[in-house]
């Protein structure tokens, strides 16, 4: 393996919460960490000895495929041994509180664990409690950082800057963990965010963290530099919230008409699972602006350079 | 005969207009005429109250005991002695029990239990609607029967206006107030917070003002349709001390009460999850403290209460969503009050104060209490107003902790509790 990180910087952290609590320096030292991780992945034999004999385990109280996949990848990658528990096996369905689910998991010493839950706030709460690190794999409609990291991690891999870049980030943001994270990431990179969507999903209270928020996709598609597209999630959307499908893409949905008028290096993203014809036209989700399945790739960097980092704090 | 005399306390009663250093008797349990106890012959005890106030026993309008059903978070016994601590002498409790307190059986086992164990004077509040559904009336006149001062859904909200309307008129024939918890249920959803700066950064769902603001106008509505009192609970947010003071103005029969947490926190105390930061309603912004402190200021806010809500540790000590709404209350409430309304920002003088813990909560349940008047019970608080202390959740009387002040330091506090005549409490 390749010495990871050539940023002078020690890490201090065994959690990671969420991105509003870290520094400029602390973003920057995880991006190239993951740099270095980044390599590992391409070789025939892709296991590095860093975390061995550390126990991670996978708790996602929320189901998740996808964030669990790629952590339990990451983790096997650092040759750490990885156990995964799901909400449906867990005692908390049978009325034992989280706090007791997680002091269990400590006598087991684990490690690290990497905690997905519908609550905002359960991250910290283990945090507080529990010797073991703990990793936010996205509270509530709170954080989600790694994927903040990883999509930064993206945009810094094509842009040579994240500082003056315009990113619109557009859907559901209200109840979306991954665009307060990509906020905070973004704005402490010093780019400049603009959220795009309905009214009753992007409320005027964002612009006090310092973005702009627009109600007409229209108005950000020629500026954009890269475009964010959330999962419009029917699941827990109340129908109050917007009229319809129908509607949603008629007004923002990225559509092909809308595809062209996108400067021609403007990236389009999305954190998935994407609803095709929905939030994002089908041949834009797969076309050469499209950097999805390279989101997937860096998050498996991301997170292998968070566990390194944390893992190695955690006593 | 039993006698004691306090003396030289500044004497504070709002309902005589009386505001003078002096002393007061007591002759068996009830205050009496100083001149008759001093011609007297026989053993008399002694109370030295030099730069104390001496006032009459503070009441608070909002307390939940838990019992019966919740035994673990309170009883009526710790909660008494939490009030006495607190220097109150007598406390409304909550009908949200269990079972409800939405029969005269249950209610006569509280004032039964109540009468046996509490060293203060606990008077019950009965339901609205049968087992706080908000869909069939309690019996509210066999309620009064059984001795109810008042009744409340508290901790819920009755959502259908004509049931509320009706409840108000039926309150009106059997002559007793109407407080309520000011929520609608489909403005405020799941929220948890206030619906603002916070619960956006934090994304925890959102509690807007205007759930409440709604109810107290749909309350102010009634009120005047039935020309009866309708009492608006734990009130938080600006827009309804404005439709409060509007409508007072114009002489319908509404009041309002305040908690200590609604004007000595903002919703940013919530940054780190602290559940025992959540309460309903929620923390709300510096604009509405700075309408709540203008509607005690100027009389629209009459009553101070505490909305004392015990929870055992391990029910506080889950996730943020899940945590049960409340903190306690008692035997923080004067001293926060005292320090913020008195010390800190003068909003209001001393007198103005003790009239919100006394006379004003006894005029709207029409009860003998809250007064100094000579043949009344010898109910009284002793306040040290200058007395600088810490709170300290370990030592509290209450069985439950939770709580966001302790550590607190706090001028002003009770330091004698006199419930008829004998002192239940002493710092």
């Amino acid at each position: 393996m390749t010495e990871p990180a050539k940023s002078e910087m020690k890490w201090q952290r065994k959690d990671l919460l969420g991105i509003r609590e870290l520094s400029v320096k602390e973003i920057v030292f995880l991006l190239d960490t993951a740099d270095a991780f980044k390599e590992v992945g391409t070789r025939e034999i892709k296991k590095v000895p860093a975390l061995r004999g550390k126990t991670l385990v996978n708790f996602f109280v929320e189901p998740s495929t996808r964030t669990r996949t790629s952590f339990e990848i990451a983790a096997i990658r650092l040759s750490a041994d990885v156990v995964n528990i799901s909400a449906t096996a867990s005692s908390l369905v049978k009325g034992e509180t989280l706090k007791d689910t997680a002091k269990i998991l400590e006598a087991y010493h684990a490690d690290l664990i990497v905690l997905r839950h519908s609550s905002s706030g359960a991250p910290q709460f283990l945090a507080e409690r529990l010797r073991s690190s703990i990793i936010n794999a996205g509270d509530g409609a709170h954080e989600h950082p790694t994927q903040a990291l990883l999509d930064l991690y993206t945009i810094r891999s094509h842009k040579r800057a994240i500082a003056g870049l315009h990113v619109a980030i557009i859907g559901d943001i209200l109840f979306s963990r991954v665009a307060r994270s990509n906020i905070f990431g973004l704005l402490k990179l010093g780019a400049r965010v603009t959220l795009v969507g309905p009214s009753t999903l992007v409320p005027r209270e964002f612009e006090k963290l310092g973005v702009t928020v627009s109600h007409n996709i229209d108005e950000v598609l020629e500026t954009a530099d890269v475009v964010n597209l959330l999962r419009i999630q029917h699941e827990r959307q109340r129908k109050e919230y917007f009229p319809g499908i129908g509607e949603y893409i008629r007004l923002f949905g990225l559509t092909k008409e809308r595809g062209r008028r996108l400067k021609p290096d403007c990236l389009i993203m999305h954190p998935g699972p994407i609803n095709r014809g929905v939030e994002i036209d089908s041949e834009l989700a797969d076309g050469a602006q499209s950097v999805i399945l390279e989101q997937v790739t860096n998050g498996l960097a991301v997170r292998m350079a968070v566990l390194y980092l944390c893992g190695g704090i955690a006593t | 005969m039993n006698a004691l005399i306090i003396r030289n306390g500044r004497i504070i009663d709002p309902a005589n207009q009386r505001d003078e250093v002096g002393d007061l008797a007591i002759i068996d349990g009830r205050i009496a005429d100083p001149s008759k106890i001093r011609n007297s012959k026989s053993e008399m005890d002694e109370i030295d109250a030099s730069n104390l106030i001496v006032c009459p026993g503070l009441i608070d309008l909002h307390v939940h005991l838990r019992e019966p059903g919740f035994g673990w978070k309170e009883t009526i016994e710790t909660g008494a002695r939490a009030a006495a601590a607190g220097g109150f002498t007598t406390i409304v409790c909550m009908p949200n029990t269990s079972p409800v307190a939405d029969s005269p059986g249950t209610i006569g086992w509280i004032t039964d239990r109540a009468a046996e164990i509490a060293c203060v004077n606990v008077l019950p509040t009965g339901a609205i609607s049968k087992d706080l559904m908000g869909e069939e009336l309690a019996p509210i006149g066999s309620l009064k029967q059984a001795g109810v001062v008042a009744i409340t859904d508290d901790g819920r909200c009755v959502q259908n206006n004509e049931l509320m309307r009706r409840a108000v008129e039926y309150a009106r024939m059997v002559g007793v107030p109407v407080l309520d918890h000011c929520q609608d249920y489909n403005l405020v959803g799941n929220g948890v917070v206030h619906e603002g700066y916070w619960s956006t950064l934090l994304g925890l769902p959102g509690w807007p003002s205007a759930g409440e603001e709604a109810v107290v106008m749909r309350n102010v509505l009634l009120a005047e349709l039935c020309d009866h009192h309708v009492h608006c609970q734990h009130l938080s947010a600006a827009g309804s001390v404005r439709i409060l003071r509007e409508a007072r103005a114009r002489g319908v029969k509404v009041s309002g009460e305040a908690c200590p947490h609604h004007i000595a926190l903002t919703d940013d105390a919530i940054q780190n999850f602290d559940t025992n930061c959540k309460m309903n309603p929620p923390l709300r912004a510096k604009e509405d403290v700075a309408a709540l402190l203008e509607g005690i200021a100027d009389g629209t806010i009459s009553i101070l209460c505490s909305d004392h809500a015990p929870h055992a540790q391990f029910e506080k000590e889950v996730e943020f969503d899940a945590a049960p709404f409340g903190i306690v209350g008692l035997e923080t409430e004067l001293g926060l009050f005292f320090d913020i309304l008195v010390h800190k920002n003068r909003t209001i003088e001393l007198p103005q104060l003790v009239e919100m813990f006394t006379v004003n909560p006894a005029r709207l349940l029409q009860i003998e209490a809250g007064t100094l008047s000579v043949g009344r019970a010898a109910d009284i608080t002793l306040i040290d107003p200058e007395l600088e202390w810490t709170v300290d959740a370990r030592q509290f009387q209450s069985m439950s902790r939770n709580t966001p002040f302790d550590g607190w330091k706090l001028k002003g506090r009770a330091v004698r509790t006199i419930v008829g005549g004998k002192t239940v409490w002493k710092l």
